[in-house]
Order: structure tokens, then sequence, then C-alpha cells
């Protein structure tokens, strides 16, 4: 008697902390097979972790990137323009924390991590560059402040009637950016061949983001339509562009896109490529919206129809919230390649980020500093996806699809 | 009595129709214009749209080539070495890919803490960052950046790693490898008739029967029997030799083609592994209880419950990274390795014929395109369950 209600008590109450020992001989030691799996994996992390601790204290020289920060960064913009740039960042985190505190919440752990991280940003600039570290400053100060006063604003009830104003709002932003970084009415014009390293992969990346999305949308549409010409048109470009590298595409909107433009109309190198990212990215966005509109329930549209609703406003309505709500990981998964996928402009002549550390492995005074190079500019991408990656996690459990 | 209006905009039919015929306006219009552009811009570039190029002498080396090539040789077949190069990378990164992917997949899924840890760092640094970097880092900083021949770092007697790249055993075939090969065509046939008969027997009609000892001695017995007809063996693995500064006998990777290799390789089967992690997540707590409670031997509860229900989730994403892997292997250009696109450039260049270019890339592309996905789709329909 007495041990059945140990068994019970043991199942029912939470399990006591158990010793390391415990959790080692569970989780490493369990059979045989499982401690030379260990074994191995240990010679690998020490030997792999040592080898990588003394490359990169003792032989790594680490100068060939320290001193190409501003290269690395934001290439061979106008040094006397840089404020430009910080304003355009302050903007821009400015209006992207207000949204992120109205729409998403604001905690105090958010708030004390950008103080934290700004912190540490200011501290560390302070002896490199003044300028930048003062800039730093404000920036993480303006983070904190708006999403705190999103957040503020959230709880007011005018709020509620503010919020449609927010996509005007960016595009304002937008807009101002674009003025800030290209120039002209009254700002010196600076061309687009000077945005290079990080400015242009992000530049890039977010306007192909933002335009291959809709694109996407009405071609999973397309591809789902009763429509036989509609269906035949979808089903073609997405087929044709699935089929064919992304240089290829590149390529071709880099050569054949003035063929098939007037001889006078002159297309900056830039808007072709974001054409050409888009175009490809579109057509990848649309299988995957396809996942998701495939996932809903006839009864969906069946209900809508019985309800008297109009196809348009089935779709925005019923349809669309629904199918993009499922699919949520897969689209960030799509824009994470897409981000990815920006490294392929230094194929066909555009410097950005991978382009960039082509040069500076090239700069005669750092010869054969490969490793330090690319290991640098891997860790920006890395840390730019893996952010992705993190939020993409965060907002499918904010719209998932327990509501 | 009054009758409701009819209005046109009211008819079922009108919106649909209105949508199509206006879609087709607007791509008329679209080809229209550009294909008038373009008329007019080759007009003025006094450029023809023809082939006749192809026939033209090249005049360009590629660096490397399994098929005979040399610079005098027509752009034809400059492309189709490209061609064989392309061939040469895709098939054997697909094979690699899906082994490492595989091994790290199941890793995740591994009881033991450190080996589960170690493949998602794997599989999370892989993963987020561009293949093109990944590319020029192997290429550059690992196999550019390797010792001088002179200094090679020796793997296993002259299996070496150096500037040259990879010094690797090769395999010649011999004559008497027709025989062989066709003794042991027949043999493995036969073994796969005997084991399907026995294991029909051990599972319908529950005789013992030995369904894997069976079908090996088939196998044996044609082996032995190709022995007896050529008296040796099929092929040779030459073992590398090195006199002197130069390779006498053996595979030498070039530096180009490893980096290309490993950072395909590497890249693709950090996204196979999510596959398969995936896929055998995919398969219910209930099904992994159902076959344990049936008394099924763990080796026969994979084969019989779990593997096939986790191929059907596999398959169709493992189709499009295998095709991604294709694709991505036009990234060949970053590191100098002689592919189909590199060859395509190399040619656009020199004869400044874009549109042809594009063109003989993009069915080249798709046709590679579809047979890979040709072959798993087959695959893929011989695995989904049949329903009634």
């Amino acid at each position: 008697m007495q041990s059945w209600q140990q068994k019970l008590k043991d199942t029912l109450l939470p399990q006591p902390l158990r010793p390391a020992w415990t959790w080692m001989r569970q989780n490493l030691l369990d059979s045989w097979f499982n401690t030379l799996l260990t074994l191995f994996c240990l010679w690998v992390v020490i030997a792999g972790g040592l080898g990588l601790v003394r490359w990169v204290f003792t032989q790594a020289q680490w100068e060939v990137v320290t001193a190409n920060l501003r290269l690395i960064f934001v290439g061979r913009y106008p040094v006397a323009q840089l404020w430009r740039l910080w304003l355009a960042t302050l903007l821009v985190a400015g209006v992207l924390s207000f949204s992120w505190g109205a729409l998403q919440g604001w905690n105090r752990k958010v708030l004390l991590r950008v103080g934290c991280v700004g912190l540490g940003a200011v501290a560390v600039l302070v002896f490199a560059d003044g300028m930048s570290a003062l800039w730093c400053g404000a920036i993480a100060l303006l983070i904190m402040g708006a999403g705190s006063g999103g957040a503020w604003c959230q709880r007011q009830p005018l709020w509620q009637s503010c919020k449609q104003w927010l996509p005007l709002s960016w595009l304002i932003t937008f807009l101002v950016t674009l003025w800030l970084m290209n120039g002209g009415f009254g700002l010196a014009a600076v061309s687009t061949k000077v945005w290079n390293g990080l400015l242009l992969t992000v530049f890039v990346a977010v306007l192909s983001i933002v335009l291959s999305f809709p694109l996407g949308v009405l071609l999973a549409l397309g591809r789902q339509s009763p429509l036989p010409i509609v269906r035949g048109v979808s089903i073609a470009y997405i087929e044709l562009i699935r089929g064919l590298p992304l240089i290829g595409i590149l390529f071709m909107a880099q050569v054949m896109l003035p063929l098939l433009l007037p001889p006078q109309a002159n297309v900056d190198q830039l808007v072709r490529a974001i054409a050409g990212l888009t175009a490809f990215s579109a057509a990848y966005l649309a299988e995957t919206v396809r996942g998701g509109l495939q996932s809903l329930p006839k009864g969906q549209w069946e209900a809508s129809r019985a309800l008297g609703f109009s196809t348009p406003m089935t779709l925005g309505l019923i349809v669309l919230p629904q199918a993009l709500r499922a699919v949520v990981p897969a689209i960030v998964g799509q824009f994470i390649g897409l981000f990815k996928d920006t490294a392929l402009l230094s194929i066909v002549g555009l410097v950005e980020l991978t382009g960039i550390a082509r040069s500076i492995a090239a700069q005669p005074d750092y010869l054969g500093r490969y490793a330090e190079v690319y290991l640098a500019i891997g860790l920006i991408y890395w840390l730019f996806c893996y952010g992705m990656s993190v939020a993409s996690r965060r907002l499918e459990h904010s719209v998932g699809t327990q509501s | 009595m009054e009758t409701e209006r009819q209005y046109p905009w009211r008819h079922p039919k009108f919106w649909p129709r209105a949508t199509q015929g206006l879609l087709l306006a607007l791509i008329g219009l679209l080809i229209a214009y550009c294909g008038s552009n373009l008329v007019a811009n080759l007009q003025q570039k006094q450029l023809q749209v023809e082939f006749a190029f192809l026939q033209s002498q090249a005049g360009f080396n590629i660096g490397e080539t399994i098929v005979a090539y040399k610079p005098t040789n027509t752009y034809a077949q400059a492309l189709w070495v490209g061609l064989v190069n392309s061939l040469r990378i895709l098939s054997l990164g697909i094979v690699l890919a899906t082994l490492i992917g595989g091994v790290v997949g199941i890793a995740r899924l591994s009881t033991n803490w450190l080996v589960r840890k170690l493949s998602t760092l794997y599989i999370e640094i892989l993963r987020n960052t561009p293949l093109l970097l990944q590319l020029a880092f192997w290429y550059f900083a690992v196999f550019l950046s390797g010792p001088p021949f002179e200094k090679r770092v020796h793997l296993l007697g002259e299996l070496s790693f150096s500037q040259r790249g990879l010094l690797l055993p090769d395999i010649a075939l011999k004559l008497s490898a027709i025989t062989w090969g066709v003794c042991l065509g027949i043999g493995v046939a036969l073994g796969v008739w005997v084991w399907k008969i026995q294991y029909h027997q051990k599972i319908e009609q529950n005789e013992p029967s030995r369904p894997w000892f069976m079908a090996i001695v088939t196998l044996i017995f044609w082996g032995c029997l190709a022995w007896v007809f050529t008296k040796q063996a099929p092929l040779t693995v030459i073992w590398p030799t090195v006199k002197g500064n130069k390779t006498i006998s053996g595979l030498l990777l070039t530096p180009e083609y490893s980096a290309l290799l490993f950072g395909l390789t590497f890249y693709t089967a950090a996204f196979i592994a999510e596959i398969i992690r995936g896929g055998i997540l995919a398969v219910p707590k209930g099904q992994w209880e159902a076959a344990r409670s049936l008394g099924l031997s763990p080796n026969l509860m994979l084969r019989f419950v779990i593997i096939p229900q986790a191929l059907r989730v596999i398959i169709p994403p493992l189709t499009s990274q295998y095709l991604n892997l294709a694709k991505n292997s036009s990234l060949a250009i970053a590191v100098g390795y002689p592919d189909l696109y590199a060859v395509a450039s190399t040619t656009f260049n020199q004869t400044g014929r874009s549109i042809e270019v594009i063109l003989l890339l993009m069915v080249t592309y798709l046709a590679i395109s579809l047979s890979i996905a040709l072959v798993m789709n087959l695959f893929n329909r011989r695995i989904q369950i049949v329903e009634r």
C-alpha cells in the first residue's frame, strides 16, 4: 500500500531537482553507444573549441576588420554625408519601435535589453569614434522612448481610431529615408554606386521583401483561381522562375531588362537588381502562400458565400487572414532566404556585404586575411538571419492559430 | 408586375470573363511593348537572334574538364563541357548532402544531450549565412590557404590536402567489369526476388525463413560465377603516388571543385537535416507505441511503421532541396569552377549574345530541374499512402 501511494506521489508531485550526476547518466551515458558518442563529441568540442580560441586570439589579425568597419557598414558613402544615414536610422528605429510598442506591447524586459545593448555599443564606440557613440546612444534612447510611447498609446481609447494611420506613417518614413539616402531637394546628391556594404544589403532586402509579398500573394491566388487563363499565367510564371537559378535571373535583369525597355529609359543598376530579386522571390512566396490557401477547409469559402460575401470580400476578410496566419513561419523563412540571396548581387557587380568582403580581402595591406573577413561578414549575416527567425517564432506565438 | 432590370455586370459570368479578358489584354500589351523595344534595340545594335555562333571557335580555355576540350573547339562543345561539369558536381552533391543531412537530422533527435546540441549548432550556423559567403570561405580561407604542395598535410599515407586540392585514391575499371556488371546485375535481381518471396513467407504465412541470408547467398553465388568467368577483379583502386612535385596517379580534386562540393553539401545538408527531423517528428507518438505493443522488434518497427510514414512527409520538401542544390551549383562561378553557368557567362562576354545565351541557360536548367522533379515524383508516388 505504501509503495503504491509513493508511486502516485512520484507521478503527481513535481520532480525534485535532480543532481547533476543523475542528469548526466540519463542524458549522456545511458548506454555504451551513447557513452562513446559523448566521448567523441567531447573530443570534437574540446579540440575544435581550443583550436578556434587559439586562432581567434593569437593567429588571427583582426585589424583587417576593425580598420574597415566603415566600409563594411556603409561602403564608400561620403563621410561628410554620414549624418544623413544616422538620421535615417534614427527615424526608422523610432517608427519601428513605436509600431512594435503599439501593436505588440512592450515590456520592461525589452526595455532593459535595448538599454544594455545601447550602453554596450556606446561603451565600445566611445574609444573609437565619439560621433558614432553619440548617435548610437541617441538611437537606443529613441527606441526605448518610442517603444514606451507606443505601449502607452495602445492603452488610450483614442489610439484605436488612429491605428489606421500607421501604414501611411511608414510610407512617409520610407520616402524620407530614400530622400536622406539619395539626396536632392536641398541635399547633396549621392550616387547609388556608393551605397555599399550592409547599407545596400539591408536596403535591397527590405525593398524586395516589401515588393515581393503582395506579388507572391496575388500569384498564389491566381494559381488557385477557377479562371483558366489567370491560373495558366500564374502557373507558367511560377514554374518558369522556380526552374531557373537566381543568378540567371539577376543576369537577365541586368542584361535583358535594358533591351526590353526603350533606349532612352536608363534604369539604375540597383533598380534592376531589386526587380530581379522581387521577381524571383515572388514565385517562391506564391508556393508558400498556396500551402496556406490549401490548408484552409472548403467550408470557409462556402460559409462566406452563404453569408453573401463577394469574392474580393471573401478573400480579404475570410481566406487570406487565415491562410497567411497558417504559414507565417514559412513566409519568414522565405524572407530569410531572400536576405541571404542578396549576396548574389556581388556577382552581378553590386558591392553589397559579400562584395565588400571581397574587395577588403583584396586590399594589398591585408593580403591572405580571408578567414577573418569572411567570418566577420558571416557573423553580421548570421545576426540578421537568426534575429529574423527568433522574431518569426515570437510572431507565430502572438498571431498563431490558437485564437 | 415589375421585373428586375438586367444589369450586364450582374450576370454571373460577367466578372470572370472581364477579369480574364483584362489580364489577357494587359499581357498582350506588355509583350507588344517589350517586343517592339527589343526589336528596336536589336536593330540599333545591329544584332540578330540566331544560334549560328555556337559553331564558331570558342577560343577560351576551361580549367578542368572530364571530356576532351581544347580552346579551338566550338562554343557548343564548351557549353557541353560546362554541362558535364555541372552534372558532376550536383550528382555527387545530392548523394553526400542526403547522407550528411540524414545523420545530422537523426542526431538532432538523439537522446544524447551533447549530440543534440552540436547538431543544432551546425544547423543554426550553416542555415543562417549565405551560401555564396560559405563558398568564398571554403575556397579562399580553406583550400587556397592550405599549405603548398611540398608541405602537404598527409591524412593517410599519400591521401593529402594542399593548395592543389585533395589527393584521393582513384578507381580504374578493367575490361572484365562488363562481365562482372552483368553477373552482379543478375545476382541483385535474383537476390531481390528471393528476398521478396522469403519475406512474404515470413510475414504472411509465419514460416521461419531468413530472407537476408538467402538473398546474400544468391548474390555471392553470382559473384563467384563472375570470378570463375573472368579470374580477375573488376576494378583496381589506384593509391595516389607522388614523385617529386608531381602526382603520378590518384584522383586530384581541384580546390575549386572541392570548395564547391564542400560548400554545397554542407549547406544543403543543414536544410535536409531539418526536413528529416521534421518528418520523423511528424509520425504520431501513438504509432511508436502501437508498434511496440504489437511486439515488433526495433528494426521491424522502423521499417514497417516509422520510416514509411516519415518518408511521405520527407520526400516533397527533400525534392525541392535537391532542386535548390542543382540551381545553387550555378554559384560555381564565384569560386572559378567552370560549370554550365560560368561557361555560358564567358560565352556571353565574348559574343555579346545575351538572348541566345539566356535561352540556352533557361532550357538547360529547366531540363535539369524537371528531370530531378520527375524522378522524385515517381518515387513519391510509390511511397504515398494507398487509399481505397
